[in-house]
């Protein structure tokens, strides 16, 4: 207990043996930005390649390559770490609680993150290349037709599930034990609520995926034939087997993602949310329903059509409480007193771009459409709304609103808006021409294109370069600010944030609520 | 520079030529560069007018949902020096955002499944067709016709130069096959989609189908040809190194035109299996093996063996070495390169012919010959 009121240890011990949840929510932090802008690079070669028609930087193996692992590292290396990171910084700040419930754990989740996507990383210089049968991983393309690599993807599969299972234990444990008194369930803010139900579907849904590719490597290496069709398996069963990890997993993307929302759009509207209660059940029907939609993934693979029918009705029932989310986020804004700095922009851009990607999803879910969607580009511009507009506009929200806090001083503002409108053009001009390929027949994962989807493709390159170079911009400005920022000691950095964290000295100290706080007014949640 | 000014001008005003267009397009049915196709069959257009029905709808409510929006970070703004009211929560509102979306699902609901159960009408086909997916090509077998079934594989023809950039590429660039798919016009066909290695997704826009080739499983799929003509697709599932360049050509004509093809093919199916009996000589082979070089192998080995993607096989040792290694690797190909087995893709004359050809062309005059006989030993071990 006495070294509680010391600071950090010192030298790169601090990091290594840490288990205070600021340090281990930073180095999840960088890490996560680290890994999006490897998966970003990844994503420039993809976009590069496809800037022209005919095979100009890189060979169709190596290509699929990086369409596979820029999947693989945005969804399980930057986009989910990220949130973990931003949950041990927060949730125990928001909850009035000393740390997290598990301190060691928390150590450990993160330190095996960075070996693993090394290991990852290093499969592109294995014989035969690194995986090269997209994030989905079918069968038997992943199995009898991979590279020799596909064991070094399926371990490092195995410990990304371990650490989420690891961090998601650890929130459920700290948000159940761990609130001040008077910090009842329905007093928590919402993102410490998101959280708490992402945290439920990933210890239900990681198991799956490490069954998924358990089985992979039981037909590699062990002669068995789960998903090989000659030795009596089925290939379709990997297929409900991710899908039912799969479709749950963009919700354990995008909930922390709403969650982050719901905190910023009041603080910036200086109104309190319009909807708690309603926005808590949302959430948790979105949650019950990601369980219930898997196979609106595999509308073509051959289901029975009242499979089909099932699956169409459950998909096309979330937009009931997406809607619901929806409108209580502009129901919030609607006649408060609204500013937009940098986190507001950011969450303003989700709004707008994440309903878009919204609507899409519901063309998707409408099975008879979806024959002609699928596999195409659309499907591509649907999910990179909603996890890039969605996913890390919010990202990008929550660091700008919070960054302050963390580290006691305020980053340039203007730059912040300039990173926001590139950003925003950027992104539109990669994406949005890409619902207009897929429509008109441009199959995804393809390196080479028909010269009909000429024009569109050079948009979106051009898009995608703008999006990706801003992100240089947003990384100079968080380092500009910690490093010589312009020094804040304002508890409450922004006049309308609610909240037990805004009420803690800025920059906020080593250790926090050692002392539970007395939780009174009907407003702790914002 | 003019040009191309006016031509992202043109593209950047897509989405408003999308909507406009929406009308003509259902009715014309030509192909569009930024919306989905209506094709040529009653399912197809049911999808399509499905697919802008939603687009409408959700069109219409974004409508609503930004226009309240941006009208509130318009006049509800700090520096305009609104004030924060104080409002929030009000069951009423809550239960009507709930309801009255639910009701607009269950409107969309309706059509789905209607056309839904239309794509599964997969009965009473006049014709069956089996597709089988490869590494990477479409083999198309008939089924239910009278005499020799008549199968053939469908193979990209695109030239790998054009692919590679170093002539121009042609209209068709990457949607062109060696052989397309012949359907006759005015005819329910149904397809029995399976895959012999990996997945693959048969899809052809404009006929309304797509259609997942599983190994192991058969899924059904059909369309109604209507107007004759060439209708253009690709393969949908990510299938390996090669799944771009897996095109998907059917060519729909009249129905004695099919015949005639039918016809033709059957002869050629007969003659094949009349030859694969008799013995050439090095002269006859030696013609037939240019054609089918030239027709199977040019695209990687060069118009004289000089090589390209493939190896040079003038001069190449397994040319000029021993027979069976050569024949060996045009059966069964090089496993993990860009040579594949054409054991399955060339009947044993062609098969017999082509290496012979290579043996003594290009300089190689090993002087050696392949008889279709050799090549059915040598597959069958
Ligand atoms: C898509 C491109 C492609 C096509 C078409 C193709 N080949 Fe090849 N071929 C290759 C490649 C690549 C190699 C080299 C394989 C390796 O790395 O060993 C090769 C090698 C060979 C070799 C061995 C040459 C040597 O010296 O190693 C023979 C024989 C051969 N091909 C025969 C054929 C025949 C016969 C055909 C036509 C029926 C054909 N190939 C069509 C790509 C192709
Ligand atoms: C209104 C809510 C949504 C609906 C109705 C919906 C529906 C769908 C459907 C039907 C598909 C399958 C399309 C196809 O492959 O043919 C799909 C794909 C996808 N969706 Fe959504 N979606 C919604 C929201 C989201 C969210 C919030 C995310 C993640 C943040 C997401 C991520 C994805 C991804 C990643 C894919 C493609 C997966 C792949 O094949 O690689 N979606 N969506
Ligand atoms: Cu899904
Ligand atoms: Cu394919």
């Amino acid at each position: 207990m006495g070294d509680h009121h010391h600071g950090p240890a010192k030298g790169i011990g601090r990091w290594l043996f840490t288990t205070n949840h600021k340090d281990i929510g930073t180095m999840y932090l960088w890490f996560s930005f680290a890994m999006f802008i490897m998966g970003g690079f990844f994503a420039m070669v993809i976009r590069a390649e496809l800037f022209q028609p005919g095979m100009q930087l890189v060979e169709p193996a190596f290509f699929n390559q990086m369409t596979t692992l820029h999947g693989l590292v945005m969804v399980f290396g930057a986009i989910m770490p990220s949130f973990v990171g931003l949950a041990n910084w927060m949730i125990p700040m928001m909850i009035g609680a000393p740390d997290m419930a598990l301190p060691r754990m928390n150590n450990w989740s993160f330190w095996i993150l960075p070996p693993t996507f090394l290991l990852l990383a290093s499969t592109l210089f294995m014989e035969g290349g690194a995986p090269a049968f997209g994030w989905t991983f079918y069968a038997p393309l992943s199995t009898t037709y991979a590279p020799p690599s596909v064991t070094f993807f399926i371990f490092s599969v195995h410990v990304l599930g371990l650490s989420s299972i690891m961090g998601s234990i650890n929130i459920i444990a700290t948000v159940m034990n761990m609130r001040a008194p008077g910090m009842t369930y329905m007093k928590m803010p919402l993102f410490v609520w998101t959280w708490l139900i992402t945290a439920f579907l990933l210890v239900a849904v990681m198991p799956v995926l490490a069954g998924a590719v358990t089985m992979m490597l039981m037909d590699i290496h062990f002669g068995t034939s789960f998903f090989s069709a000659a030795g009596g398996g089925d290939p379709v069963l990997f297929q409900h087997v991710f899908w039912f990890f799969g479709h749950p997993e963009v919700y354990i993307i995008i909930l922390p993602a709403f969650g982050v929302v719901s905190q910023i759009i009041p603080a910036f509207s200086r109104k309190p949310l319009f909807g708690y209660d309603s926005m808590v059940y949302a959430t948790a029907s979105i949650a019950f329903l990601s369980f219930i939609v898997w196979a609106h993934h595999m509308y073509t693979v051959g289901m029975p059509v009242a499979g089909e029918l099932f699956f169409m009705y459950a998909t096309m029932l979330i937009a009931v409480p997406t809607g619901v989310k929806v409108f209580n986020w502009i129901s919030t804004m609607w006649r408060g007193s609204l500013s937009f700095e940098t986190p507001m922009l950011f969450s303003l851009g989700f709004l707008v771009l994440f309903t878009i990607g919204g609507f899409t999803g519901l063309m998707l879910s409408i099975a008879p459409a979806d024959f002609q969607y699928h596999d195409s580009y659309f499907v591509v511009a649907h999910f990179h709304y909603v996890m890039v507009a969605g996913a890390v506009f919010s990202m990008t929200a929550a660091v700008y609103y919070w960054l302050p806090k963390w580290c006691g001083k305020m980053y340039n503002e203007a730059m912040g808006k300039t990173h926001f409108w590139i950003s925003f053009v950027g992104f539109n001009l990669a994406f949005f021409p890409q619902h207009f390929v897929g429509l008109a027949g441009m199959p995804r994962r393809i390196p080479d294109y028909a010269l009909q989807f000429a024009d569109f493709n050079m948009m979106s390159s051009i898009g995608a370069f703008i999006y990706g170079a801003s992100q240089i911009m947003f990384l100079y400005n968080v380092i500009a600010t910690i490093v010589s920022g312009k020094p804040t000691s304002e508890e409450k950095v922004w006049d309308g944030a609610e909240g037990l964290e805004w009420t803690i000295p800025t920059p906020a100290p080593y250790h926090t609520f050692e002392t539970p706080p007395k939780i009174d007014s009907a407003h702790a949640h914002s | 520079m003019c040009f191309e000014a006016k031509r992202l001008f043109r593209l950047a005003l897509g989405p408003v030529l999308m909507l406009l267009s929406a009308a003509t397009m259902a009715a014309g049915g030509e192909v569009s560069s930024f919306n989905m196709s209506p094709g040529v069959t009653a399912v197809g257009k049911e999808i399509y007018s499905l697919h802008m029905i939603i687009f409408w709808i959700c069109t219409i409510i974004g409508v609503g949902v930004f226009g309240v929006m941006f009208y509130s970070i318009y006049a509800h703004r700090k520096s305009k020096g609104a004030v924060a009211a104080t409002f929030h929560e009000s069951t009423k509102v809550e239960i009507a955002w709930t309801i009255i979306p639910f009701f607009i699902l269950i409107g969309m609901a309706f059509p789905a499944t209607t056309t839904l159960l239309k794509i599964y009408d997969n009965d009473e086909a006049d014709m069956d067709v089996v597709v089988t997916g490869f590494q990477w090509k479409w083999k198309y077998e008939y089924l239910n016709e009278e005499g020799e079934n008549v199968s053939f594989f469908s193979n990209l023809r695109t030239a790998q130069d054009e692919i590679y950039n170093t002539t121009e590429k042609g209209e068709h660039y990457l949607l062109e096959v060696d052989e397309p798919l012949v359907l006759p016009v005015d005819t329910k066909v149904r397809f029995l989609v399976t895959g012999n290695d990996v997945i693959h997704s048969w899809w052809v826009p404009e006929l309304a189908v797509k259609k997942d080739a599983v190994p192991g499983f058969i899924n059904e799929a059909w369309t109604r040809t209507t107007v004759e003509g060439i209708y253009r697709g690709q393969c949908a599932e990510l299938c390996g190194k090669e799944h771009g360049f897996m095109p998907i050509v059917v060519n729909v004509v009249s129905k004695e035109e099919y015949a005639q093809w039918l016809a033709e093919k059957q002869g050629e199916a007969a003659q094949i299996k009349d030859l694969m009996a008799q013995t050439f000589s090095m002269d006859e082979l030696m013609e037939r093996g240019k054609a089918t070089y030239e027709r199977s192998c040019l695209a990687c080995h060069g118009a004289s063996g000089e090589g390209g993607v493939g190896t040079a096989i003038a001069g190449s040792a397994v040319a000029t070495g021993e027979l069976a290694g050569h024949l060996n690797i045009g059966i069964n190909g090089v496993p993990g390169t860009a040579m594949q087995a054409f054991g399955s893709q060339l009947n044993d004359v062609d098969m017999a012919a082509v290496i012979t050809y290579q043996r003594n062309a290009f300089g190689n005059n090993m002087g050696d010959m392949v008889q279709p006989i050799d090549v059915f030993n040598h597959k069958k071990g």
